[in-house]
């Protein structure tokens, strides 16, 4: 993963991220795309000196020939990661037959319609066919998953009873369809929970419609779904209200609502237990997540202040200077809810943070901080994360490198924000920092990681110190630079 | 570095309208170069210069008479062998570029270490252009607006209106604060082809006619 051999006996690099292959032309890294310009690329994919993948996984895939159109390789059946609509089943179909990945898809989509076979059997190949690069299917890991087989038995029970009532009531094709919707239910239940992070972003990407993002700014969504949900109980009044005009045919319905009533009696509660266990799954997860930006707060403020109080235990007026400054920020932490180190309104783009930064880090440690930016956006959760890694990238140089001076570098890309720190100090060897100290471990490694960011430390004993950071932007934040 | 550059101190003239600058930079670069003269502002310092000759004017981008881009153009017309380095406490790109523009072979802060301005003067006696981390910052910025897609390109732009995808990973390598050296080594290429990549990135700037660049340039003219 080095990529200048000629350094690598004296530096190493840890990292959160594996960095995976580089271009093939390596005159140009990074410049270029390896693969034909109309192929769709990977939003996981961002160029420059050299590419991270956050989630680990190296691309191993084969190169298509031509688009829609996979060479045939004799390998075992894998889900491919690329040039994938939903679990790349389809695509690995394709890899492993030759015929065109279109004419798959079309397939499967034709006999999920008719019978809801082809849905059926994709979600079970997406549970048992491993993903290309992957060692272990998704079903194993469900097995471990008690929650998650609970969870999707609930689903498939209530969509069972659901497709009972529409065939007792003779609810035209809804009753044709049977077991195959129900069994894909619970696969997908199954395969939402245990799959790699990668795949999960590619669900989330493709139920997005369906389930309607929460977060604030899809008021138009929420309005789709209802009307939606709204034509639907009409028509189904209006059916029931024309095709049994009789009342004396409505007597089979009470007995179909008696016996969704037994159903619910029996299973309502267990249905009940599950979905309070998955919240209380999730309030942990949050708080778990809380506690982490908690303590990495904590550290980037009061701990580095005692820390600098014991430094220059000799200087009066620095200690009592610094205790006020750490007093005011936790204040308008506690009371005002402005969280130390954050750039709220105080900068609202990048450059303006990384202005702040380097005059926050000079002020604090008195070293010089040689800051330049290239291109500007708006701030957002995401790059104020990383804005929050940088500038604790920085403290830590300003602290322990020893060095007069930091350079911190930001650069802003149409898909990715990158943000260099670097230092001529002491230096060190990344492997042999212990696991107990914060700062890079906990403030830069895993704050970017939380974002889908990621960190690369290159430092060795004497010769400096790089921290390299880098954020995917979102593609909402994309915008064509201007032309001018 | 050329033969001579290192075969004798390189003469070198100062200005800057804070005497105490001056001073502080003669001090600091010791008797490694050759100080032949200083001067406050644009009239003494035109004067000074076509009288002294001197091999490089470490030039204060600001000075109460004019932009230094003020100084550079009117030797430029009388002394060519002149060489120019920049140096600033100032933080607007516009400027920067502007004196590089007039014909300045780099740029350097302030805050800049006696031994490294001896080693910048040294580069631009010979003949080479020096970015500091800053100047290669600004050049991106000023350069990247031109970069979107290669078929968006208009047709009007020339060879010299963009940098090459090697030049841009050049400056970005210095923008981090890498060494010539390093980045040789980082880029598997020689310190002598960094070099020949920067001065061609300078060359690019003071001939490029991108209305930015040129706008800058003469939004700062003083006339």
């Amino acid at each position: 993963m080095d990529e200048r051999p000629d350094s690598a006996g004296s530096s190493q690099e840890t990292s959160q991220s594996a960095p995976t292959s580089q271009s093939p032309d390596t005159g140009q890294p990074g410049c270029q795309a390896p693969w034909p310009s109309g192929r769709r690329r990977s939003d996981r994919w961002l160029g420059r000196g050299w590419e991270f993948d956050w989630q680990g996984s190296a691309r191993t895939g084969p190169q298509p020939r031509r688009a829609g159109v996979w060479p045939r390789d004799g390998g075992p059946l894998r889900r491919q990661q690329e040039d994938r609509l939903a679990g790349g089943v389809a695509t690995g179909i394709s890899l492993r037959t030759g015929i065109g990945v279109n004419a798959v898809r079309t397939a499967f989509v034709i006999t999920s319609l008719i019978s809801g076979f082809g849905a059926a059997v994709y979600v079970l190949a997406w549970l048992f066919v491993p993903a290309d690069g992957e060692s272990g299917n998704i079903a194993s890991r469900a097995q471990a998953d008690r929650r998650g087989i609970g969870l999707a038995a609930a689903a498939a029970s209530a969509l069972a009873l659901v497709l009972l009532i529409a065939a007792l009531l003779h609810v035209g094709w809804i009753g044709s369809l049977s077991w195959p919707p129900v069994i894909a239910l619970a696969g997908l239940v199954l395969i939402w929970r245990n799959a790699s992070p990668a795949e999960q972003a590619v669900l989330r990407r493709l139920s997005e419609p369906l389930l309607g993002d929460t977060s604030a700014g899809q008021p138009s969504r929420r309005g789709l779904r209802i009307t939606i949900a709204a034509v639907l109980i009409i028509a189904g009044l209006v059916i029931l209200l024309s095709e049994h005009l009789n009342r004396l045919d409505l007597r089979p319905l009470a007995g179909v609502a008696l016996m969704f009533a037994a159903i619910v009696v029996l299973l309502g509660p267990w249905w009940l237990r599950i979905a309070r266990d998955l919240m209380a799954e999730r309030q942990a997860r949050i708080r778990a997540e809380e506690r982490a930006e908690m303590a990495s707060r904590v550290h980037d403020s009061v701990l580095q202040t005692l820390a600098l109080i014991q430094r220059r235990a000799d200087d009066p007026q620095q200690v009592v200077s610094l205790a006020r400054a750490q007093e005011r920020e936790l204040r308008s932490w506690l009371f005002d809810g402005r969280a130390p180190g954050s750039l709220d309104g105080l900068a609202t783009t990048l450059a303006g943070g990384v202005r702040l930064i380097q005059q926050d880090v000079e002020a604090q440690h008195g070293i010089v901080v040689e800051a330049i930016s290239v291109g500007d956006c708006e701030l957002d959760a995401d790059l104020s994360a990383l804005l929050a890694a940088a500038r604790e990238a920085t403290v830590n140089a300003a602290k322990w490198s020893g060095a007069s001076a930091v350079t911190l570098f930001a650069e802003v890309e149409p898909d990715a924000v990158s943000v260099f720190v670097r230092d001529r100090g002491r230096g060190f060897d990344p492997d042999a920092v212990p696991e107990d100290r914060k700062g890079l471990a906990e403030s830069v490694h895993a704050r970017m990681a939380r974002r889908g960011g990621s960190a690369t430390v290159r430092s060795a004993p004497g010769k400096g110190t790089e921290v390299a950071l880098t954020m995917p932007r979102t593609a909402g934040q994309r915008e064509p630079s201007p032309a001018t | 570095m050329s033969a001579q550059a290192a075969g004798r101190r390189p003469r070198v003239f100062i200005v800057d309208d804070h005497g105490l600058f001056r001073s502080g930079v003669r001090s600091e670069l010791g008797d490694q170069v050759e100080v032949v003269g200083e001067a406050d502002d644009v009239q003494p310092a035109i004067t000074g210069i076509a009288r002294c000759e001197p091999d490089v004017v470490l030039l204060d981008v600001h000075l109460p008479g004019g932009g230094g881009q003020d100084v550079v153009s009117e030797i430029t017309k009388s002394h060519p062998q002149v060489r120019f380095l920049a140096l600033s406490a100032s933080d607007a790109p516009e400027d920067v570029i502007a004196v590089i523009r007039a014909g300045a072979r780099g740029y350097v802060t302030k805050t800049i270490s006696g031994a490294e301005l001896v080693g910048a003067i040294r580069r631009v006696a010979a003949g080479d252009a020096v970015f500091s981390p800053r100047l290669a910052g600004f050049v991106l910025d000023a350069f990247a607006s031109a970069q979107p897609d290669q078929r968006l390109r208009p047709a009007f732009d020339t060879e010299l209106d963009q940098l090459t995808p090697r030049e841009r990973d050049v400056l970005r390598l210095i923008a981090r604060g890498y060494t010539y050296k390093e980045i040789g080594r980082e880029l598997f290429i020689s310190a002598k082809t960094v070099e020949s990549h920067v001065s061609s990135v300078l060359r690019k700037l003071q001939l490029s006619t991108r209305h930015q660049l040129t706008r800058w340039a003469a939004e700062r003219r003083l006339n």
